[in-house]
């Protein structure tokens, strides 16, 4: 390698090194979350707990979709099941589960209450999230063809 | 790897750090004369402007950016790089193949929220939506699906229950409706490596994609 050639590359690597030096400090950490972890903050925050934090992955390897989204009445929608600690204890949502019975029990605020204070409501990792732009908006049946008429 | 990228690592890792005190590097670039040939490399020269990577592959919740450090039970809830150590791996998602997991009896999620005995109900049904486009048609396969979900999870609210009442397109998935309630959320997500789980049945032979109007009509050409 001649030294110009060294020089260069020097360079280089400290431009590329600025680069990612600012990308560590604009992009968010939460980006790399586990896919389909749902944060859930509604109300926590307001009360001075910490948002809580549903990992997927974790609950699909114990049970199918079906026991909570058909069962237990879960909609395909983060924060939108306005889940409350009363209706918790009541046996509803998570506390179907978490009773002591078949998961720890609810006593265990800090193992749901973990996520960082002021993250908002999020379903983690989806692809709407991840597209560069929004995706497409497809043309009218038709419309292709009569544009240039 | 060549040796000459090699040195390039700590040379970057000073880069990221003098990125914190940004400005010197200008400063120090200004001395030189090589740094005429840095200055004439204009800033639209760079890669990966819109291209978002991940950093790691299923961290541990403490190091996974939605989990507080502050939390001690944030250090007692399970890895799930650990978790999934046995499991069939996929490209893309949790990077876990969910649906051979099943199939090879790796695991077994109840059915019931109580009674680990109980059989999910499951229908071999595949539904054949051929697509204009030139990617390969579309299988939905009823198995895998109620393998997880019940039929009310889908019929009627996202799915009218007859074949080709439905219409379905990729900016409707894209954009979480159809298909996309569940794929890019929870199922596998919509990706490059991805395209042919769903897009699984070869065109007929001798398929091709037809032409638009505007190549037909095209006064160019
Ligand atoms: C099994 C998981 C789980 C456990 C254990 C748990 N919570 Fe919650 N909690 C939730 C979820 C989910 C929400 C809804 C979060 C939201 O929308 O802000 C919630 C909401 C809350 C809220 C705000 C809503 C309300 O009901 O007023 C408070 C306060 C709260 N939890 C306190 C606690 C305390 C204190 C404990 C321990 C005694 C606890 N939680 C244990 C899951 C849990
Ligand atoms: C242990 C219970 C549980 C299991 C099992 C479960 N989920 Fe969920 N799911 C939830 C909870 C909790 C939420 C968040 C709801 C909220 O924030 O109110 C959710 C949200 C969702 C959403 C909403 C995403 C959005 O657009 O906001 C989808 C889709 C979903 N789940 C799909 C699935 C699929 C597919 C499976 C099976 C592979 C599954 N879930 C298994 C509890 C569960
Ligand atoms: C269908 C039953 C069920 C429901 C509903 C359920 N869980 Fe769980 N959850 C479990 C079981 C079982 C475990 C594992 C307990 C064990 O290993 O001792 C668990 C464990 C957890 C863990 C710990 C994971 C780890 O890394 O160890 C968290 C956090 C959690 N649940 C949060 C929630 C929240 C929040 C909700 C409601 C939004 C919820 N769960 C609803 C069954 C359930
Ligand atoms: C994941 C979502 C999903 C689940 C779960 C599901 N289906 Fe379907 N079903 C579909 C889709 C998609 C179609 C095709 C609709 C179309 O082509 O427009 C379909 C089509 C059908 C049809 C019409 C077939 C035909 O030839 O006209 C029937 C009947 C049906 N489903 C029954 C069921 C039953 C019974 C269950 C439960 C055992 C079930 N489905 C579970 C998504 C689902
Ligand atoms: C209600 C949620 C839901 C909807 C809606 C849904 N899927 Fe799925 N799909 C799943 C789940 C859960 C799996 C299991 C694999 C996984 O989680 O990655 C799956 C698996 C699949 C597989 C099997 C992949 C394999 O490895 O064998 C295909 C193909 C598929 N889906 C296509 C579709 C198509 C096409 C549609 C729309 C017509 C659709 N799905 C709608 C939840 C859904
Ligand atoms: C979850 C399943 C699924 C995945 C994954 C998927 N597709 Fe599709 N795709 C569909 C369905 C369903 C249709 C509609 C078919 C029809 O017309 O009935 C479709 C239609 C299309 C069309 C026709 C134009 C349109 O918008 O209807 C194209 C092109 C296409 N997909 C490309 C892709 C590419 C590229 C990928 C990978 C990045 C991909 N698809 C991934 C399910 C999927």
């Amino acid at each position: 390698m001649t030294a110009q050639a060294m020089h260069k590359r020097v360079w280089g690597s400290m431009v590329a090194g600025v680069m990612m030096g600012l990308t560590m400090l604009l992009v968010s950490p939460s980006s790399n979350a586990e896919y389909a972890d749902v944060v859930i903050n509604n109300y926590a925050d307001a009360a001075g707990m910490r948002p809580a934090v549903f990992p997927h992955w974790f609950h699909r390897i114990r049970f199918r979709c079906k026991v909570c989204h058909a069962d237990l009445g879960f909609k395909f929608k983060a924060g939108g099941n306005k889940i409350t600690m009363a209706k918790i204890i009541d046996g509803k949502f998570c506390g179907a589960c978490h009773n002591g019975e078949v998961a720890w029990s609810v006593e265990n605020c800090a193992m749901c209450h973990s996520g960082i204070p002021g993250t908002p409501t999020h379903f983690h990792g989806s692809t709407l999230q991840r597209l560069v732009a929004p995706a497409y908006k497809p043309l009218p049946v038709g419309k292709s063809m009569k544009k240039n008429k | 790897m060549n040796l000459s990228s090699l040195k390039c690592v700590p040379v970057l890792a000073l880069g990221a750090l003098l990125a914190i005190v940004a400005l010197p590097v200008q400063v120090i670039a200004a001395e030189g004369a090589e740094t005429l040939q840095l200055a004439a490399v204009s800033q639209a020269n760079t890669f990966n402007r819109n291209l978002k990577k991940e950093k790691s592959r299923n961290p541990p919740p403490p190091e996974d950016g939605i989990h507080d450090v502050e939390n001690e039970a944030t250090f007692i809830l399970q890895s799930p790089r650990e978790a999934f150590a046995e499991l069939p791996k996929t490209a893309f998602g949790n990077y876990v193949d969910w649906v051979k997991a099943i199939d090879q009896k790796l695991l077994r999620p109840r059915w019931d929220r109580l009674n680990s005995a109980e059989e999910p109900f499951v229908m071999d049904l595949d539904i054949v939506r051929p697509v204009k486009a030139s990617v390969p048609d579309v299988v939905f396969p009823h198995r895998q699906h109620t393998e997880w979900l019940f039929c009310s999870n889908c019929h009627p609210a996202i799915f009218i229950p007859q074949k080709g009442a439905n219409q379905i397109n990729m900016s409707a998935i894209l954009l979480g409706r159809k298909c996309g309630v569940c794929h890019g959320k929870v199922s596998f997500p919509i990706t490059t490596k991805s395209c042919r789980k769903c897009h699984s049945k070869p065109k007929p032979k001798g398929w091709k994609p037809p032409l638009s109007e505007a190549t037909l009509r095209n006064p160019w050409k």
